[in-house]
């Protein structure tokens, strides 16, 4: 499995022979389906761990927006599910913030982070370099097994006494430093920083294996210029987590002696129920810097690989090559680097130097460039396409236009003379959610559609994925684009009623317009869920090896390909992955050599 | 499974490897770059606590004792010991990778065990280093009131002499920066944990050595590896080194 007998020719027969071993004893279920070691099954186990976290995070927003749209209303049933979280059958405060937090973290990080990298990384990766499996599949299945133990951890803190932690997915200090600051900064907040730690671990192993696969695993011919974008996102993604992940890890570390050693990394000068806390010359705002240091490259983890998901599906799906491949790479590349220069953006409010600010805000603007790039050669590539409206296509246009939408508003919310105003309201909400959290699960939908045959062996029921993508697109503008007007008339983020503000009852039945298209929304992922489980076993199947009519590698493979990938040789390489509509030809397979009377080009 | 891979089969087939570097060793690396940000992280966060501390300790005053000196006044003379053993084993760990190389496997052994025996004896200094300032009380001012105390990482008495308050023959300071205790217990702990981790490796590879894995496996790379790794937590040394002992 290695390139050793690159290096070390002669030497190699002893360790092939080991793997050898490996393949020929019989797989048992659990060494197929639990503890297994094949990128493919690993990539499912993601997705699947990552659809439950989802599940469970939409659910939490489906219970904040009831509180949110419907303040007044008692629900006796709130009560009995959720005892005293939910007295007399409204949601309480403690139980409204530990809703609103664990919604961001499960939904940023579990499913967004975990759930999308992990798919479509350990499924894309191996397939698409050619290699038969990850570099180093051990390490693989143990990035899986990390991340379950994280889950289960913060799984564990939702039904804990005092809840789980509730000071904002942020978890700044010092309300997350002092556990007599709020019952949700107790035992729910250790938990949180131990998952968070397991989950680092789990995104280290895991980038590991992305990049060095990459790089070193790459089939004869497949050039770094010969990868299709899909890879280049996923590269990208995996360098930007394993050289921000870490530092969040120190951050949490020194938060965690905060808690329990006494130390005052964090704290100054605090009073806490009439009591003067010895802690001194600590600072809250290093917590901020060392969590955005992870937290802007963090977005990008999660957009950069929908952004290669998208690009490949779009090509396949017009016909036509994507428009300026390098450009696409290049802007990749610029992003990655650009998101480790900008995170004080998020900090604006923090009594920065406005110089400093002015610093970052150039940064930031400067992020606008690759990024409308990026549109414009999405918008190419449909230009005169020959376009197959694909569930997957149109998951990938709703990933433009959303990206759009939310990209525009990060153009004001850049500005830290604009942001000063508008930070910690509803537009921020409106902004962020639109352009990472719609959008990025509007390219996850796409790759699960697109590539499910691959999965499965079986197609997603087309029906069901137009409801789903129609329902989606129209709910998400639904919720998010009135956010925009609430956050510019000041209503801040966060709060728990604003019924009882004069100022925002003119939005009371925004908000309930909000929550019903919040309702509407989580019934459609529930209809995807069902396709998805559904079609495991009673979908459509797949008769042809290459249904898309694409170039990649992926679908040279069987249909239902074992651990290994490819039966026999893994092919060789021998242009661009992009050859769409050449010479008049449909698609040309990468595995396909350059005849002589081929026009120029790739 | 579907497939069978016939006997004898090429795994690569990529031609030349691109930085003709196995995959195990360019993930150590990367692996090694990750570290090298979580270590920075800290370091930048106590030097942004420091230069914004009004009062910090001088290292030559913190750092002036010798194990069986007693009061003697050597100034950065026993961690200058520890990081010349901490370099010295970084040597013999070159001279183990070396004999790798050579597929010496009692060369190979030999070296690993200095190197071991090295990296025990740095940990050890760093228990005596921190024993002693925990255990080793002063009288400090605190509330108006003199208490014995020693440093620990959340209190420490490396605050500024009080003009002519003398406690039982002792000089009375007052309480120092929080924050040098923090950092200073934090970091080097990390680190020493770090330290732990690379001889816990270099044992396993001691043992897998003298069973003779690496001569049936027909090389000695992951020796290579675990060096690599001892490297780093030496070279992170010398930046924890320079930020505590010397600036």
């Amino acid at each position: 499995m290695s390139n050793e007998a690159a290096i070390h020719p002669g030497v190699i027969s002893h360790g092939f022979q080991e793997h050898q071993e490996a393949h020929h004893h019989h797989e048992s279920f659990i060494t197929k389906y639990i503890f297994s070691q094949d990128h493919k099954m690993i990539a499912k186990q993601y997705l699947i761990t990552g659809m439950v976290w989802a599940f469970i995070g939409g659910l939490m927003s489906v219970l904040f927006r009831i509180q949110l749209g419907y303040p007044e209303a008692t629900l006796p049933w709130l009560e009995d599910i959720f005892g005293h979280w939910a007295k007399g059958g409204k949601i309480s405060p403690e139980f409204y913030y530990a809703l609103v937090t664990m919604h961001g973290t499960i939904l940023i990080f579990f499913v967004l982070t975990a759930g999308l990298s992990g798919t479509f990384a350990n499924f894309l990766i191996p397939f698409q370099v050619g290699a038969r499996d990850m570099a180093s599949p051990f390490m693989n299945m143990l990035s899986y097994w990390f991340f379950v133990l994280s889950s289960i951890i913060m799984l564990s803190s939702l039904f804990i006494q005092t809840g789980p932690a509730a000071g904002g997915w942020t978890v700044y200090p010092p309300l997350s430093a002092l556990g007599d600051a709020s019952i949700g900064s107790k035992t729910g907040m250790d938990l949180w920083l131990i998952s968070m730690a397991l989950f680092v671990v789990s995104q280290l192993l895991a980038g590991l294996n992305y990049v060095s696969t990459i790089l070193n695993m790459r089939t004869k011919g497949m050039t770094m210029t010969r990868l299709p974008l899909t890879v280049w996102g996923l590269f990208f993604t995996a360098i930007l987590g394993l050289l921000s992940f870490p530092v969040l890890l120190s951050g949490f570390i020194l938060l965690l002696f905060d808690r329990h050693l006494g130390t005052s990394f964090y704290l100054s000068d605090i009073v806490i129920a009439g009591k003067i806390l010895p802690n001194e010359g600590g600072s809250s705002i290093l917590y901020q810097h060392l969590f955005w240091f992870l937290g802007h490259p963090e977005v990008y983890i999660i957009i950069l690989p929908t952004m290669g998901i998208v690009s490949e599906i779009m090509s396949i799906n017009s016909r036509k090559p994507i428009f300026g491949y390098t450009a696409m790479v290049a802007s990749l590349f610029a992003i990655a680097v650009l998101s480790f220069l900008v995170w004080a953006h998020h900090m604006f409010v923090t009594g920065m130097n406005p110089f400093l600010g002015s610093v970052f805000v150039l940064l930031t603007l400067l992020i606008a460039v690759p990024s409308s790039i990026k549109v414009f050669n999405w918008l190419t590539t449909l230009w005169r396409g020959n376009i197959r409206f694909t569930v997957g296509m149109l998951f990938s246009i709703g990933f433009v236009s959303n990206f759009i939408s939310g990209g525009l508003t990060g153009i004001w919310v850049g500005n830290s003379t604009i942001d000063i105003h508008v930070h910690d309201t509803y537009f921020n909400i409106a902004h962020f959610h639109i352009v990472m959290g719609v959008s990025a699960f509007m390219g996850m939908f796409a790759g699960v559609y697109h590539w499910f045959p691959k999965m499965y062996g079986r197609y997603m029921n087309n029906t069901m994925g137009y409801i789903h993508f129609w329902v989606t697109l129209v709910c998400a503008y639904v919720i998010f684009w009135p956010m925009h007007y609430e956050g510019l008339a000041g209503m801040p983020r966060r709060y728990y009623d604003y019924s009882t503000w004069e100022s925002f009852k003119q939005f009371v039945e925004l908000n309930r317009v909000i929550s019903f298209a919040a309702f509407v929304s989580f019934m459609a992922q529930i209809l995807f869920l069902f396709n998805f489980f559904y079609s495991i076993f009673k979908g459509r199947k797949v008769t042809t090896k290459n249904p898309w009519g694409a170039t990649t590698l992926e679908w040279t493979t069987p249909i239902r390909p074992g651990h290994g990938n490819w039966p026999g040789e893994i092919p060789e390489v021998h242009r661009w992955p992009y050859d769409y509509g050449k010479d008049g030809v449909d698609f040309i397979s990468q595995t396909e050599p350059v005849s002589k009377n081929e026009s120029g080009g790739h | 499974m579907a497939t069978h891979i016939p006997a004898g089969y090429k795994w690569w087939t990529g031609g030349k490897s691109p930085y003709n570097l196995s995959y195990g060793k360019l993930m150590m690396w990367i692996f090694l770059m990750s570290d090298t940000f979580t270590f920075a992280a800290l370091l930048i966060s106590y030097g942004t606590i420091r230069v914004s501390s009004n009062y910090w300790p001088d290292p030559n005053y913190v750092f002036n004792t010798f194990p069986f000196m007693g009061d003697a006044n050597l100034p950065l003379a026993f961690v200058s010991l520890m990081t010349f053993i901490l370099i010295m084993s970084s040597v013999t760990m070159v001279l183990a990778v070396h004999e790798g190389h050579k597929m010496n496997r009692r060369g190979v052994e030999k070296w690993l065990l200095w190197t071991i025996l090295g990296g025990l004896m740095f940990l050890g200094c760093q228990a005596w280093e921190w024993t002693h300032l925990i255990t080793h009380v002063h009288p400090v001012l605190i509330d108006g009131q003199i208490k014995e105390i020693g440093a620990t990482i959340s209190q420490n008495h490396f605050g500024a002499a009080v003009p002519g308050l003398m406690h039982e023959g002792h000089q009375v300071h007052l309480p120092g920066p929080v924050g040098f205790g923090n950092f200073f217990f934090g970091i080097t702990g990390f680190h020493g944990f770090h330290v732990t981790t690379g001889v816990l490796l270099n044992v396993l590879m001691y043992f897998w050595v003298r069973n003779g894995r690496f001569d049936r496996l027909g090389h000695y790379e992951m020796v290579e590896k675990a060096g690599l790794y001892w490297h780093f937590v030496d070279l992170v040394w010398v930046f924890v080194f320079l930020c505590f002992y010397l600036i």
